[in-house]
């Protein structure tokens, strides 16, 4: 089984080292009539990016995206500069320099990826999902009895931060900032899905479906992990099966089979304020004249928002979003279940938290107010300040570089939910409801609490869940998303998550019972307060 | 301003300085020679076991201690002088005190075996214990195989820390089964199988006979006394129990049974000296209780008590029902009120015992022959809420009321399979009796007295 166990990391490894190769492989070639194709096409008035590109680049052959791509964009930049100055604003090329180079270069690139897109999905992805498999199955006949299975977590090079751990942190931050920023080096990483996207929608793959089936190919290996580690837990079992039925079905096949349909893409379950674009200008055009089916989400999309969210929330606490539905929860309980012991569970840790959380919240309320503004009086600037820059700013810095640089990127060095505890706006919405009016809490057992740590070690939230608990108090915090693990690891049966009654004091109050005191001794504490 | 001075930083010293500082502005000084910050000694497995690093067992932060103005000194206290109130320090240091608490918790048992204090020869109840097995045991290539003697829950807590790296376990227990002292047959048989099934080597109904040394005064192996079998090893774990850590108490004029001497107050016989936790004795047991309590829940009770008296409300240390938890490998474990196993059972107690067919999932329930009143609950593999049994005990409930409201008990995480049906029906078939289980109900669970 070990043998197994290492032949299935090899393979892991292997697929993970041709993925990485596959930018730097294939050649790119832009001719003159497509090149007046793509003019024609995006309606492109600037002779300066023309003139330059034919002099650079046409019917020249590029080994590599990176010297293909840097001529476009470096073109579009000394065009658009010059234009600016004089004024000619007709000529700028609107488009994202990168996004623009992105679509040329999926056209043109050629080589081997592009000419075996199987095969090279099978050494990249296949390999990978088989090593991956082949390393976490036979776990089951490693340790055949079903339990708490946290053993060498903190002794591990790859979950204590250790090498490995730092290793995948800088491969998983390149990965984020190339699939935001540099989508035209990763035209490669497409050509391998092209054929599944053809199949679901009829389009070539674009790097956001990249992205999503990769999403939901590694939440599903992983909750295979999951599958095996919890089998003795029900309520991570069927928690691991929502989410990766929301991410599968809800953010992956609907949308893209919408698009086939030519109705927009859309994530049903996709909440404003994280969805932070839906209320944006674009979006509210695209939704309005796409007739009917435009209308419902949109009516739809305020709904879940105003309504839906809260009343769930009171019922069953932001679980039901935060570690049942939501993906960016669906991958830090997959992907990141390893890393969750690495959240802070510090007390300045905390206060930052608020102070962050809550800041990004009123970014994205401040940032709609503008841009409803923006739509129903057509001004495009409040006190001096753009609305776009508003929007910009924010797609850039909490979109994706707080979503995903740092919300993934960051999974073995911080923990897997630095973005759902410090950034995510849903989150603090969520969780404002939850602390002051919802049914659930963590109910904390009596006194039987031995401060052993374990909950806190492993609440992905830093929540130090063993602060309550010791003292015999339920856990009523904002920030819990309910995954329900520090039930899981306590090794004394003292923490349940639960929907009881709303009312403060059955929810906040230390029963007396709790310490094993007998009655009189808490009344006589009670009385000298 | 009165200064208190705390010997001992484990949960009683800890929740004594803590109460202390709620309700006053006295001094208080804690002193260990163990560790700098308070830990939960409980937790001394999962660190050796890679669940959790040191600092994870540390419930408060560094900086709590000087906020809350609790002044913490490292050091070993050798001597206590009574008559001017002043401790003397291993090193010559003196400190001197207004009231003294004696919090210094226990220490492992040896009952005198040759090579007990050999190289590779250890308890698992301090720090430096653990610190001693990482040496002796870190993989299982420098320890190929340990031995644990004594069957208690240190013992099995110590089997599961040296499995969690691949070192084979041989387990020594005296009892025909494990802990059967305290568990009931069945419930003692399920944990023997549990064992067993994890491949430690347990070995029932035996005794150490001596623990033999190489060369270099390390452990080589051991000889067990009732078939003279020797098993080479290179660990040994001895743990066979704990008894009060207050040999250095011996010079004072402290009262010393085998712990110390404290009455109901917490109080010794020295005038403004107290003891709590594990090293006190009472003079009379509480109830079904023992003298000494060596249990986490005991000494913090014990704690808040003790604070009570010292800042001005004379209290007695009046612990409820009595309640305790502990881990077996993979099952969980609880107890409310008493169940006795067949040691010290009394006549009136009888017992019903229900087994899942398949999984280590147990409960039994003890009540009174005559009366049919509830006395207590053992439950293994599945979780119970404490303030249900305690209410219940406190409102001195039947049997059949427990059985009948056993649906609002159950504290397993939700979804979980329910088996309170399959127990009543056992019950009712056993019995000759029509219980009918009630749905749960929050209204019940929630009314708090």
């Amino acid at each position: 089984m070990k043998t197994l166990q290492h032949i299935g990391l090899s393979l892991l490894l292997v697929g993970l080292a041709i993925f990485t190769i596959l930018p730097f492989v294939g050649s790119y070639e832009l001719n003159a009539e497509k090149f007046d194709e793509i003019v024609k096409n995006k309606g492109i008035k600037s002779e300066l990016f023309i003139e330059d590109l034919k002099a650079t680049t046409v019917d020249k052959e590029f080994s590599n995206p990176f010297s293909f791509s840097s001529n476009i964009t470096t073109a579009i930049a000394d065009a658009n500069e010059k234009h600016k100055a004089n004024s000619e604003w007709d000529k700028v090329i609107w488009n994202k320099p990168h996004s623009f180079s992105y679509e040329i270069a999926k056209d043109v690139g050629s080589g081997p990826v592009k000419e075996h897109k199987g095969l090279f999905w099978f050494l990249t992805f296949g390999l990978g999902i088989i090593g991956a498999l082949l390393f976490i199955i036979p776990q089951l006949y490693l340790k055949p009895i079903p339990g708490i299975k946290n053993n060498g977590i903190w002794l591990n090079a790859s979950t204590n931060r250790g090498w490995i751990a730092w290793f995948v942190f800088v491969f998983l931050v390149g990965f984020y900032i190339l699939l935001y920023f540099y989508p035209d080096y990763i035209v490669n990483w497409t050509y391998l899905v092209d054929p599944i996207s053809q199949s679901i929608s009829g389009n070539l793959a674009s790097q956001w479906f990249l992205y999503g089936f990769l999403y939901c190919t590694v939440m599903t290996v992983m909750a295979i992990r999951m599958y095996i580690k919890y089998r003795h837990n029900k309520y991570q079992m069927l928690r691991t099966t929502s989410v990766l039925f929301f991410q599968i079905v809800f953010a992956f096949l609907i949308p893209e089979i919408m698009v086939s349909f030519e109705m927009p893409w859309y994530d049903f379950k996709n909440a404003f304020p994280l969805d932070y674009d839906f209320f944006f200008q674009w979006n509210l055009k695209e939704l309005i004249n796409s007739g009917a089916i435009g209308i419902f989400i949109l009516v739809w999309g305020i709904l879940l928002t105003i309504v839906v969210v809260p009343v769930m929330v009171y019922f069953f606490g932001k679980r039901w979003y935060c570690s049942w539905v939501c993906g960016c929860g669906g991958l830090a309980e997959t992907l990141g279940d390893p890393y969750r012991q690495l959240s802070d569970k510090s007390l300045r840790s905390w206060q930052v938290e608020r102070w962050l959380i809550h800041g990004v919240l009123v970014f994205a309320i401040i940032m709609t107010g503008m841009t409803l503004y923006a739509y129903f009086t057509g001004a495009d600037m409040i006190l001096g300040i753009k609305t776009q820059t508003v929007q910009d700013t924010y797609g850039f810095l909490i979109g994706s570089i707080f979503a995903g640089v740092i919300g993934t990127g960051f999974y073995p060095i911080f923990g897997n939910r630095v973005w759902c505890r410090f950034g995510c706006p849903l989150a603090a919405y969520l969780g404002i409801v939850q602390r002051f009016k919802s049914k659930f809490r963590i109910t904390t057992n009596g006194g039987q609490c031995i401060s052993c740590g374990n909950c806190s070690t492993y609440c992905e939230q830093g929540i130090d869940v063993r602060a309550y608990a010791q003292k015999g108090q339920n856990i009523v915090r904002s920030s819990c998303v309910g995954c329900g693990i520090c039930s899981a690891v306590c090794p004394r049966g003292v923490l349940k998550l639960e929907n009881g009654s709303d009312d403060g004091a059955t929810r906040h109050k230390v029963p007396e019972v709790m310490l094993g005191n007998d009655v009189d001794l808490f009344q006589m504490l009670e009385d000298n307060k | 301003m009165e200064h208190i001075v705390i010997i001992g930083n484990g949960i009683s010293g800890v929740t004594a300085a803590r109460h202390i500082r709620k309700l006053s502005d006295k001094r208080i000084t804690i002193i260990s020679a163990e560790t700098e910050y308070f830990f939960s000694r409980t937790a001394l497995m999962y660190i050796y076991m890679g669940h959790m690093k040191f600092e994870h067992t540390q419930p408060y932060e560094n900086w709590f201690w000087k906020k809350n103005r609790i002044e913490l000194k490292k050091g070993y206290v050798e001597q206590i002088k009574d008559a001017s109130k002043e401790l003397i320090f291993v090193n010559g240091e003196t400190m001197s005190y207004d009231k003294l608490i004696i919090a210094t918790g226990s220490k492992p048992n040896k009952f005198g075996w040759p090579g007990q204090d050999l190289d590779g020869v250890m308890g698992m109840y301090h720090k430096q214990d653990l610190e001693n097995l990482e040496t002796y045991a870190p993989n299982n290539k420098v320890c190929q195989r340990a031995v644990i003697v004594g069957g208690g829950l240190i013992g099995i807590e110590l089997a599961e820390m040296l499995q969690s790296r691949d070192i084979k376990v041989t387990f020594l227990v005296r009892e025909s089964s494990f802990w059967n002292g305290v568990l009931p047959a069945g419930e003692s048989e399920m944990i023997n199988q549990h064992i067993k099934e994890h491949h430690i080597d347990l070995r029932l109904g035996v005794n150490l006979q001596e623990i033999k040394a190489d060369e270099n005064g390390k452990v080589k192996s051991i000889i067990i006394k009732e078939t003279g079998e020797e098993i080479p090893c290179t660990v040994v774990g001895l743990t066979a129990g704990v008894s009060p850590n207050v040999d250095f108490l011996k010079t004072s004029n402290i009262e010393i049974g085998r712990g110390v001497k404290v009455n109901r107050k917490l109080e010794t016989n020295v005038p403004d000296i107290y003891a709590i936790g594990d090293c006190a004795e009472q003079h009379e047991a509480i109830g079904n209780r023992r003298p000494i309590e060596a249990v986490w829940y005991t000494g913090r009770m014990m704690g808040e008590t003790v604070a009570q008296t010292i800042c001005g409300n004379p209290k007695e240390y009046n612990p409820g029902h009595w309640f305790n938890s502990a881990k077996f490998l993979d099952i969980e474990y609880q107890t409310y009120g008493w169940v006795f196993g067949e040691r010290g059972r009394p006549d009136y107690e009888q017992h019903f015992h229900w087994k899942h067919p398949e999984q280590h999932l147990c409960i039994t329930i003890a009540y009174h022959k005559e009366t049919n009143k509830f006395l207590g609950i053992n439950t293994f593999g599945i979780r119970m809420r404490h303030h249900s049994f305690d209410t219940w005990l406190n409102e001195g409930r039947s049997v059949a009321y427990v059985l009948e409201h056993l649906a609002d008990a159950n504290f397993d995480p939700e979804f979980y399979k329910l088996h309170e049906k399959e127990i009543v029906a056992q019950f009712n078939k056993e019995n000759n009796t029509n219980i009918q289980l009630k749905k749960r109900s929050w209204k019940r669970i929630f009314q708090f007295s």
